[in-house]
């Protein structure tokens, strides 16, 4: 059952990836942006298998909540009817398929050469969201204090940016 | 059908980087460019949540987190940088950017 489960997220992941780099009906970015939510809501269940459930609610929060409507937003702001006229070059494309083709060959051909995690197949620890908070707040407290300077300055650079007139 | 184990996730994981990783080399649009990072960082998320899994270890789950925070703060800024890029050219194609000068 886990392992049909897999399979139906790991493909859903994968078809909707494919779907927002090249979609064969539109080029529109938004439709780009509708099936990242989708990559984005069945990579959660793929957590969910990985028994991360903290992480697949703040992945479904954070990315398919926050960043994605700030995506949308943008591209509502900008006027992108002249996306939908421009042509990809044909050349370029195959080039890139062929590069990157080559790169997730070696990659995967590497993981499988490796015995990598197969001694490793019965995992017991839970991803429980008591554990990971204690893990957060007692070893990890300065980078998540620094974390929310990061943020802080995200936010002030955004506005800054996004002021009228960019000196 | 055998268990899922560890390579399964990995295999997973480095197609979706590959696949955003074509999408920033096709695609000519910054918006569907910063898509594909994003799909590029949500690969290395997956990486990070499988091996958190099969070593029986929590840190790379908060590790996962911080990156999410990470990816939140940087899509605010660049956002803002494109929309402030369009408002000076009107346009958001990489080849009409190719020139540092605004």
């Amino acid at each position: 059952m886990e392992t049909a489960f897999f399979y139906i997220f790991a493909i859903l992941t994968l078809l909707c990836a494919v779907l927002v780099i090249a979609n064969p009906f539109t080029r529109n970015p938004v439709t780009s942006a509708m099936f990242l939510v989708l990559t984005i809501i069945s990579m959660a269940g793929l957590f969910v298998q990985l028994h991360a459930f903290f992480l697949a609610a703040v992945q479904v929060l954070v990315y398919a909540g926050a960043v994605m409507v700030l995506f949308i937003f943008v591209i509502m702001l900008l006027d992108l009817k002249e996306e939908e006229r421009r042509r990809i070059n044909t050349a370029m494309a195959v080039l890139g398929v062929g590069a990157v083709g080559t790169i997730a060959l070696v990659m995967i051909h590497t993981i499988k050469q490796s015995s990598v995690g197969l001694t490793l197949t019965t995992p017991k620890v839970e991803g429980s969201t008591v554990l990971l908070g204690q893990s957060l707040f007692k070893d990890f407290a300065l980078p998540f204090e620094v974390l929310s300077l990061v943020l802080l300055v995200a936010m002030v650079g955004a506005i800054l940016f996004s002021k009228k007139d960019v000196k | 059908m055998s268990p899922i184990n560890l390579q399964d996730y990995l295999v997973v994981s480095s197609l979706l980087f590959c696949l955003g990783l074509l999408g920033v080399i096709i695609r000519r649009n910054v918006l569907v460019i910063y898509m594909s990072l994003e799909l590029m960082l949500n690969a290395a998320n997956l990486a990070l949540a499988a091996f958190s899994r099969f070593n029986n270890n929590l840190n790379g789950q908060v590790l996962v987190i911080f990156i999410i925070t990470v990816a939140a703060a940087e899509v605010a800024v660049g956002l803002a940088l494109i929309v402030a890029l369009y408002r000076r050219r009107q346009t958001t194609h990489v080849e009409d950017l190719a020139t540092m000068k605004l």
